[in-house]
């Protein structure tokens, strides 16, 4: 067992007279005593790094030749994990497909935060009519079933946007439709919670305070009152992220997510369920990388919760 | 509490107004119903021009979505497109039971099609919600008494992983392990897709066996969330002081478990079980195309794909009427099970 901070004040391993610890020293050390938290920190890098470094040894090229002539062929030294119904290497396919998979997790997680945290934050300062009309609104969009709303906006918009071109790579229009389209189907929660949060805090003296000398009500909102309860939609933001990679793999599961080309994990799932028996290296490698990657998510997110938890801040460890 | 049910219920309908508003938008919105009539067969433009003033796709919007909810057969369309309304509507309205008649199927009212799938479904979701409630309240209790335990230690592992499973993942994996290599090794299998063999014909010992893996992928996500939740819930109560009384009083310990420490926490749990029958209905679009299950879900991606309107709007409509009175029934058991609740 790993010495607590009480118990080495109580040895006298402490200097008391040293300066309190501050939050994030805090934090980090209520983290880092969450095991399963570190274990998932790690397993993020490393699968990031897969994603990242994988590059350098494939070109996204190498990933989109179709040969059908090597279609659903099992691992070989050549294709480490096997080639796909028209024969593109898998190996190359879930570096890429990370690469964007990751990238939608997080694209959408930003746009869920702002949206949520405006939506929140304007409902629960100004209360009244606009906190009524802003709630049923978030109470209709939190009543319809997530994944048919996926599936019906993605599949109403992932044609619509042309193919972009960024950094050299061409990104297929219904990268950018997906990120959109899972950030504004998943805000509600998270709406929710800063709205509560902003009703309890905006009684609290600090914000009569910061009203008293003159603070205009953007800046209390954000300055004021945001910093306040940072922790929870940090928490919350990085489930968040799990969510949203989850959410693309089931619309591009069902295709009409991503459109190949382009490769996620998602969509290079999409019709494996046809080969279950007969290619089960198309499905098990992504499929794999998803769990992995949704995993070590949540248990970065839960160790973090417990880390922020403002409860247990105040406790003497 | 008469007056609470109420009020509850006046609250939902202005909520499911404004969700058949909004999925309606979206619907109109979402793709060329007529482009798909057509088939292979390239569509004339008067043709065109007929079908969407049958369809009355012709109409502003809000006029469409009156026709949707109402109906029109209280006045009169123009059909001839001669700009004078001149034939009685025929269309009786989402508020009368008619969803319109589908694209795909010529004819056939939406709201047929859709009760025809609706039981398979149901079949699937009333077992798998049975075996979530009852597994996880299991496993959530036992676990919470033996904090620490090994088997603790175990299922609190095993259901973070649970929990970060996809349903299409468990759905592939397990039909890889207990089909496919069940029949490899030689091991009695299950089958892997359809609702019956059609060798063996639509028997119940069918249909329960082809139940088993969808019923299965279906549990394991909700099971691992709720098992972690009744833990946590329980070890919070256990620790409380009325327990301790409860004890001391000598009580038999299954009544201190049962009647006290489990009724408070399992308040929070009814809310959540709630709140994810939307994730569990979304769910089932997922399994149901894997496992080819004939039920609703699987509807709704063969008529999505095909951008049969009326078909999908029902779906979604019902759906969401599920979620909104699965929501007051939630509210309304959470009023009637504590006490301390004010309903008024």
């Amino acid at each position: 067992m790993e010495t607590t901070i009480t118990e080495k004040l109580q040895y006298g391993l402490v200097d008391i007279e040293a300066p309190p610890l501050s939050l994030r020293q805090l934090v980090w050390l209520r983290f880092r005593r969450h095991k399963m938290a570190l274990v998932g920190a790690v397993m993020l890098i490393l699968l990031i790094l897969y994603a990242t470094l994988g590059s350098l040894f494939f070109t996204e090229a190498y990933g989109n030749i179709t040969d059908t002539s090597i279609r659903l062929q099992a691992p070989t030294a050549e294709h480490p994990f096997g080639t796909d119904t028209v024969g593109r290497d898998l190996l190359a396919r879930t570096i890429y497909g990370g690469q964007i998979s990751l990238m939608i997790g997080l694209t959408a997680v930003i746009i869920q935060i702002i949206v949520g945290v405006l939506i929140g934050a304007i409902s629960g300062y100004y209360g009244g009519w606009i906190d009524s009309l802003l709630m049923r609104f978030t109470e209709a969009v939190f009543n319809i079933p997530t994944i048919p709303l996926l599936l019906v906006l993605s599949k109403m918009l992932s044609d619509k946007v042309p193919t972009i071109e960024i950094l050299g790579r061409e990104f297929s229009g219904s990268v950018v439709v997906i990120t959109f389209v899972i950030g504004l189907t998943s805000w509600m929660g998270l709406a929710r919670l800063v709205r509560a949060n902003f009703l309890s805090l905006k009684e609290q003296e600090f914000v009569t305070a910061a009203r008293s000398i003159g603070a205009s009500n953007l800046s209390i909102i954000f300055e004021h009152i945001l910093p306040n309860t940072a922790a929870p939609i940090i928490v919350s933001a990085t489930l968040g992220v799990a969510n949203a990679i989850i959410s693309e793999a089931y619309v591009s599961f069902l295709g009409v997510g991503v459109l190949p080309p382009t490769a996620t994990w998602g969509n290079m799932l999409n019709g494996a369920y046809k080969y279950i028996e007969s290619a089960p290296w198309t499905w098990i490698f992504p499929g794999t990388l998803i769990v992995l990657t949704v995993l070590s998510i949540n248990f970065v997110g839960d160790g973090l919760r417990d880390a922020l938890d403002p409860r247990a801040l105040v406790e003497k460890d | 509490m008469t007056r609470y049910i109420i009020r509850r219920i006046l609250q939902a309908i202005p909520l499911l107004f404004i969700i058949s508003v909004m999925i309606f938008i979206l619907l109109r919105n979402s793709g060329d119903p007529i482009a798909m009539m057509g088939g292979r067969r390239v569509t004339r433009s008067e043709d065109r021009e007929r079908l969407t003033r049958l369809l009355g796709l012709d109409q502003p919007m809000h006029i469409q979505y009156v026709t949707w909810l109402i109906g029109n057969d209280w006045m009169l369309v123009d059909i001839d497109g001669d700009g004078i309304p001149e034939t009685p509507g025929l269309r009786r309205g989402a508020l009368r039971g008619d969803f319109g008649n589908s694209l795909m199927k010529r004819g056939v009212p939406a709201l047929d099609i859709i009760l025809e799938r609706l039981p398979n479904t149901i079949m699937l979701m009333i077992p798998a919600e049975i075996i979530i409630l009852t597994v996880s309240l299991a496993i959530g209790i036992y676990s919470a008494l033996k904090q620490y335990s090994l088997v603790d230690q175990i299922v609190t592992a095993g259901s973070f992983f649970g929990y970060s499973m996809p349903i299409f993942f468990i759905a592939l994996a397990s039909m890889y392990i207990f089909a496919v290599n069940f029949r490899k090794w030689g091991l009695p299998y299950l089958p892997t897709v359809g609702m019956f063999d059609p060798k063996v014909g639509k028997t119940t010992a069918q249909i329960a066996l082809h139940m088993v893996l969808p019923i299965f992928s279906m549990s394991v996500i909700s099971i691992s969330g709720y098992s972690r939740y009744i833990r946590s819930e329980m070890l919070e109560v256990i620790s409380q002081d009325f327990i301790r009384t409860a004890r001391a009083k000598g009580l038999p310990e299954r009544m201190v478990l049962v009647g006290h420490a489990l009724k408070n926490a399992a308040l929070p749990f009814v809310t959540l079980v709630g709140l994810d029958i939307p994730l569990l209905l979304g769910g089932a679009v997922v399994t149901e195309t894997i496992f080819a299950w004939p039920g609703m879900g699987r509807l709704f991606i063969d008529h999505l794909g095909r951008n049969d309107t009326p078909v999908v709007m029902g779906i979604l409509m019902m759906i969401s009427i599920a979620v909104v009175f699965s929501q007051l029934l939630v509210d309304i058991i959470y009023a009637w099970l504590d006490p301390r609740i004010r309903y008024t």
